[in-house]
């Protein structure tokens, strides 16, 4: 980490609202919409400076930085972006967004739907990463830019950096997409479906319209997320970080909480419905289960790319075994085939998925260095 | 610049698409782009080159060269280079075959064993050490050093031919008795 690094602060979310409809992918309409969303940096004169970061599944426009003073509301990359730091706000004006279909501002399953003053619930329309990129791209216009430096995420997020160098190639220069995958594979789908089923066989449920009943599928969504911790960690980094440690020192013989592993995932499960609606994990796991931008080539990922043009840095994890670092070739794959410029670095963690998230000397040197050179390309 | 280095931009046509195996910190590439309008990319595997590489403006690609060059379709470059690499890999062999598949044109490097100073060290009764192969035997990252002759051997053996051969030795080319008196090789080769 560079020496000067420090955190941008306190933070403001905004709201930006759109009374043009957006027309979805399924052919559903949203009449008007809101976004929330955060910015940090300074938009430059020529507003060549901006970068886009996407948020992966249960992340948010709460990209960097704190609320209130309070160190335990840092933004979830707060680690990569900040002054000083790999995505450096001394240089780039950095905009966080939270998506369609969210539960932390912008317009999902829990806003009031105008037509009928409830929650929209059940009713909120399923949307895919190509309606958050369109959507997205109306807060681009919102706040006057034309074209980012780059567009970049983890993740599902990456997912979203790859879908905008495909759907607006003139709107971005680079695209930064990290421990992603060009498609879910049969097994990723699977594991979205137990957690998609945890959630909607949970009594509490009530087909999605549960806030009239003033319950949440608690359990339902805490299974969920249990299930994703295990995916997120790869089997060496939880036996390093959990082994076979017992609470109790001993065996219990019991169903309770025994093993440290238990404890972790019960934890996370918990905390994690206090924050997290459970509609919203139901329309974000489908939108990652829907993309696939190589389908309308066909299935051929080189042809589908064929219409970008941004510079791509590719970066994938060693233990992530959720999307490895072979579905992060074939997007390279499919760049070098078009002669377009790809950079791609295959970083050495044991820290499995989660590893986009942490801080890493080798991941964090490649970001850096990157877009010191985006930097200068657009004099920010 | 590293005398093979020039000697291979002499032998890169311009405008082409140009893949280096091994790029270390991509100067080659950065020179290749900027004076010939190469469309290039690097593959490396050691993380500071990695990094050094995007430092220097070129596309690099992370990958162990040792594992292949399967993600590379046939005649998907125009010239595969390999300068200074032949001789640190354990899979020579299924290298130069994967090479000669991927490009048009290959260019590969590599010490001269067979040079005269090398060959009086051996005499003397000691491993060679020099600017070329500046390690010692117990620290070399060079598993597999050859001469010319043996090189060529191995063309005929894979089926390279052999289209251009330049030997330096103190940044001049030498002609008369180059596996003798040449430090450095620099082919050019096709299937």
């Amino acid at each position: 980490m560079n020496a000067k690094a420090r955190s941008v602060g306190d933070v403001t979310p905004l709201t930006a609202h759109f009374n043009q409809a957006l027309v979805l992918s399924s052919g559903a309409e949203l009449p008007e919409f809101d976004l929330v969303y955060e910015t940090y940096g300074t938009l430059n004169t020529n507003r060549s400076n901006a970068i886009l970061i996407c948020h992966a599944l249960s992340g948010t426009h709460h990209v960097a930085g704190t609320y209130g003073g309070d160190a335990r509301t840092a933004g979830w990359w707060n680690n990569m972006v900040g002054p000083g730091k790999p995505v450096d706000t001394n240089r780039f004006f950095v905009v966080g967004v939270n998506n369609l279909g969210g539960c932390n501002g912008s317009t999902g399953p829990a806003s009031i739907n105008a037509r009928t003053g409830k929650p929209y619930g059940a009713s909120f329309p399923f949307v895919t990463v190509e309606d958050w990129v369109h959507a997205q791209a109306r807060l681009a216009d919102h706040l006057n830019i034309d074209c980012f430096a780059a567009v970049m995420g983890g993740s599902l997020g990456a997912m979203q950096a790859l879908q905008w160098a495909l759907t607006y190639p003139a709107r971005l220069r680079h695209a930064v997409v990290i421990a992603a995958a060009p498609k879910l594979s049969a097994q990723n789908i699977g594991f979205n479906e137990v957690a998609r089923q945890a959630i909607t066989t949970d009594p509490d449920f009530h087909g999605g319209d549960y806030y009239a009943h003033g319950v949440i599928p608690f359990h339902g969504l805490r299974l969920a997320r249990m299930l994703g911790h295990i995916t997120y960690l790869s089997d060496d980094a939880m036996m390093e970080k959990f082994g076979r440690e017992l609470l109790a020192g001993k065996h219990k013989f019991s169903l309770e909480v025994e093993f440290e592993i238990e404890s972790y995932l019960r934890y996370q499960g918990d905390k994690f419905t206090e924050r997290f609606d459970a509609n919203t994990y139901l329309i974000m796991t489908k939108a990652l289960d829907y993309f696939d931008p190589a389908a309308s080539s066909a299935g051929n990922l080189s042809a589908a790319m064929a219409k970008t043009k941004a510079a791509t840095l590719v970066v994938s994890f060693t233990t992530d075994w959720r999307f490895s670092p072979a579905r992060s070739k074939e997007i390279v794959k499919s760049l070098l085939d078009n002669a377009l410029p790809v950079t791609y670095a295959e970083i050495e963690s044991t820290q499995g998925h989660d590893a986009f998230l942490m801080e890493n000397e080798h991941y964090f040197s490649v970001v850096r260095t990157y877009l010191n050179r985006v930097a200068q390309e657009v004099n920010a | 610049m590293r005398a093979d280095l020039k000697a291979i931009s002499e032998l890169v046509a311009p405008g082409t698409r140009v893949l280096d195996l091994g790029c270390g910190d991509g100067v080659l590439l950065r020179h290749l782009q900027d004076n010939l309008g190469v469309t290039g990319y690097g593959i490396e595997i050691e993380p500071a080159g990695v990094v050094a590489s995007i430092g220097n403006g070129i596309n690099v690609i992370q990958m162990n060269l040792e594992a292949g060059l399967s993600g590379f379709d046939e005649h998907s470059f125009d010239t595969v280079i390999l300068s200074q690499t032949l001789q640190a890999m354990k899979h020579t062999e299924p290298l130069l075959r994967d090479m000669l598949r991927v490009g048009r044109e290959c260019i590969v490097t590599f010490p001269n064993f067979g040079y005269w100073k090398n060959r009086l060290q051996v005499l003397a009764g000691v491993m060679p050490k020099s600017s070329d192969m500046p390690y010692e035997w117990y620290n070399t990252p060079n598993v597999h050093l050859c001469t010319l002759h043996d090189f060529e051997a191995l063309c005929q053996r894979v089926g390279a031919r052999v289209l251009q051969r330049i030997v330096i030795s103190n940044g001049k080319p030498i002609h008369a008795l180059p596996n003798l008196l040449g430090s450095l090789a620099v082919y050019r080769v096709s299937a």
